[in-house]
């Protein structure tokens, strides 16, 4: 917050630190943000979930973002979110229960002639076969083979 | 720095350039380094100066060369060709690589930069994308970076680069098609202190990565482009909205924004004059309403990006209330070819309206996905049969989808169509940024009309009506229809209600959200009379198929 100077106009540049030192936005720190930026915690909060970009809630250990862009919608991504879904007992935007792994809808990873495109972890996988996921995903979540 | 210094820290790179015989450009951008490019990169660098070779070759770590579909990808000069899918694990096949470099390139990874992909480009924008090393500003000024701007500062008047680029004809780039120059001319009269310049990086189209892939290669050209604009209209702080999504895009900003400063580029005292202009980035959070001007202006400001009526237009009262110049990342990458090489030489390309060039990111089903740069007026046939290569396993052409989720899908019988944007709009779709997706006959068209639907559902704002209630009943009634729910009367409520949405919304994002819908109802009316009068989906997508007939699943 000092780098911006305490400015309010800097209050997503500041949303997006808190979220990469932490991991998401808890209720804590949206207030220890709104006080130091002298902002009322109502806008922060409006802000913090306006955008798609921060979540509110704390991340899986592992995270597994799906491009849901046109280009991996087209080359079927759908179809591998709906294998993911089945795998990891949880929608899309949520973690499974024992915290391992986020699932995430992404709008455009912009990979689309790699389509379809996931992301493990930071790391993208192009050209994703649902075998390779499915395979990813049970390491990750321990199911038994089945 | 001086224009005569920077002259001459080209020539030294010049000079260094020609000791150089042998060149092996890799392509390190976000699609060639997700197939493990950084590894070829390195294994090639290091045989290199193992054998010896690094005073005659030279191993560059460079940005994205377009042709995605066959990456990583590696460029071999004198001996004019291009490599595709070098594996990253096998040192056999890249000393092979090395060892031809004389002789005929290794066969079986070869590719001719004769092919259409590449030979049928016409690059502008793209010019320097493949060629130079994005983190080296150096790079950028040996192929004459930054001299068209400090031409400008010494020896042009800001009227006259004005003039400059409304000669050239040049048009928005993010999708508007706003005329470039008159934009300018406004901001550069509106009265005020304080002005800024911002620059939209906040590709939100799903399906395109134009913008993503020229900020990763040549992001200096961008900072050039903005430089320029700032100088014409008398702006002294930029800043360039980037989505958070693209993090490699942004960290080659930055580093290209502290070089250029440290070089007297940016900042202060420009060119030691008494220009000054201060770039900085700010991230995007993910929502594709912050395309549009208004609501992005509010997310520099720390508010949630949602846009207001206009007028006031941003050039009047943006950012702050001062007058503010938005232009996209393709368009600020036009500017400095415009300055060195003139207006009417730019003018001379495209078609009537259309000047220039554009650069599209064709992907879906289509054997060369990637991104290429044409100019304007070229045929939809030739950009998805002969530089796309066609479709996979031979399959029927359905539709392109161009503008993303506000534009259309245009049918087969507009292949034809030279591609500017008077000819997009007339076939109900729009230029858009720049996606353009095949889709071959396995597509369904209601739904990719509620993908679309249920995106611009999801982002909407909120703030007028007829956009966040009319997108959410727009997207039930194609659900109800892909069930196989569907009656025939609904196909005229959502003419009925696109038309409304389409005249009523607030913002760009909800005047065109119908556009998907409509365009396919036009062109692909059976395709929706066949869910509701048969309740199947023909290519076997929609949830009616995947249960029998009449019991669909909810």
């Amino acid at each position: 917050m000092r780098r911006h100077g305490y400015k309010a106009s800097a209050l997503i540049e500041v949303l997006h630190t808190v979220q990469e030192s932490f991991g998401f936005l808890d209720d804590v720190s949206l207030r220890f943000v709104a006080s130091s930026l002298r902002i009322p915690m109502s806008k922060v909060f409006g802000v913090a979930t306006y955008y798609h970009f921060f979540s509110m809630k704390p991340p899986g250990e592992h995270n597994c973002v799906v491009c849901m862009g046109t280009g991996c919608y087209v080359k079927g991504a759908g179809d591998l979110m709906k294998m993911i879904e089945e795998i990891a007992r949880v929608k899309a935007g949520e973690t499974t229960p024992d915290g391992k792994v986020s699932i995430v809808a992404a709008r455009c990873i912009g990979s689309c002639s790699l389509a379809p495109a996931v992301v493990f972890d930071g790391e993208v996988i192009p050209r994703a076969q649902p075998g390779a996921v499915r395979d990813q995903l049970r390491r990750w979540i321990g199911h038994d083979a089945g | 720095m001086t224009l005569d210094e920077l002259q001459e820290i080209a020539e030294r790179e010049r000079e260094e350039a020609k000791k150089i015989t042998h060149r092996v450009n890799v392509s390190v951008a976000a699609g060639c380094l997700s197939l493990h490019s950084d590894q070829v990169f390195k294994m090639l660098q290091t045989e290199v100066q193992k054998r010896g070779l690094d005073g005659s070759c030279k191993v560059k770590s460079v940005g994205c060369m377009g042709l995605c579909a066959a990456g990583p990808l590696v460029r071999s000069e004198p001996q004019h060709t291009y490599y595709r899918g070098l594996p990253p694990d096998s040192p056999e096949v890249l000393n092979a690589v090395i060892d031809s470099l004389d002789g005929k390139p290794v066969p079986e990874f070869a590719l001719s930069p004769e092919i259409p992909f590449f030979a049928a480009q016409k690059r502008i924008v793209l010019e320097n994308c493949g060629e130079i090393d994005p983190e080296r500003i150096e790079d950028y000024i040996g192929v004459g970076g930054y001299e068209p701007l400090l031409n400008c500062i010494a020896n042009r008047s800001r009227d006259d680069v004005v003039q400059e680029v409304i000669r050239s004809g040049l048009r928005g780039r993010g999708g508007g098609g706003y005329p470039t120059g008159l934009k300018w001319s406004m901001v550069a009269k509106a009265s005020g202190e304080q002005k800024y310049a911002i620059c939209n990086a906040d590709e939100g189209d799903p399906g395109a990565f134009m913008d993503r892939s020229v900020l990763e290669s040549d992001p200096h050209r961008v900072l050039e482009g903005m430089a320029i604009a700032a100088y014409a209209v008398g702006a002294t702080k930029g800043y360039i909205y980037c989505r958070a999504e693209y993090p490699l895009a942004v960290k080659r900003l930055k580093v290209a924004i502290r070089q250029a400063e440290r070089m007297g580029l940016l900042g202060k005292r420009i060119g030691e004059s008494d220009f000054c202009f201060e770039v900085e980035v700010r991230l995007g959070a993910g929502a594709f309403v912050c395309g549009e001007e208004t609501a992005l202006i509010a997310s520099v400001e720390g508010e949630r990006g949602v846009p207001r009526p206009r007028p006031p237009f941003p050039a009047y009262s943006g950012l702050n209330n001062c007058p503010t110049l938005l232009n996209n990342v393709e368009t600020f990458a036009n500017i400095a070819p415009i300055i060195s090489k003139g207006g009417d030489w730019f003018a001379s390309i495209g078609t009537g309206k259309s000047k220039g060039t554009k650069v599209f990111a064709l992907v879906g089903d289509v054997i060369n996905s990637g991104l290429i740069e044409v100019p304007m007026g070229i045929k939809l046939r030739d950009l998805v049969y002969s530089l796309g290569g066609g479709i996979p396993g031979d399959r029927k052409f359905k539709a392109v989808q161009t503008g993303g989720p506000s534009g259309g899908c245009i049918p087969e019988q507009f292949l034809d169509m030279g591609v500017d944007y008077e000819s997009l709009a007339s076939a109900g779709s729009i230029m858009g940024s720049g996606g353009m997706i095949v889709m071959d006959e396995t597509a369904c068209m209601v739904d990719v009309a509620k993908f679309f639907m249920d995106f611009t559902r999801d982002e909407s704002c909120g703030k007028c009506i007829p956009c966040r209630v009319g997108t959410t009943q727009l997207h039930g009634l194609l659900e109800r229809i892909s069930e196989g729910k569907g009656q025939m009367a609904d196909l005229k409520t959502l003419e009925r209600l696109g038309a409304m949405v389409k005249r009523t919304a607030l913002c760009g994002l909800g005047q065109t959200a119908p556009n998907p819908v409509s365009s396919t109802l036009k062109y692909f009316r059976d395709e929706y009379v066949h869910h509701i009068a048969d309740k199947t989906c023909a290519q076997g997508k929609c949830a009616c198929s995947k249960t029998p007939a009449g019991t669909a699943e909810n």
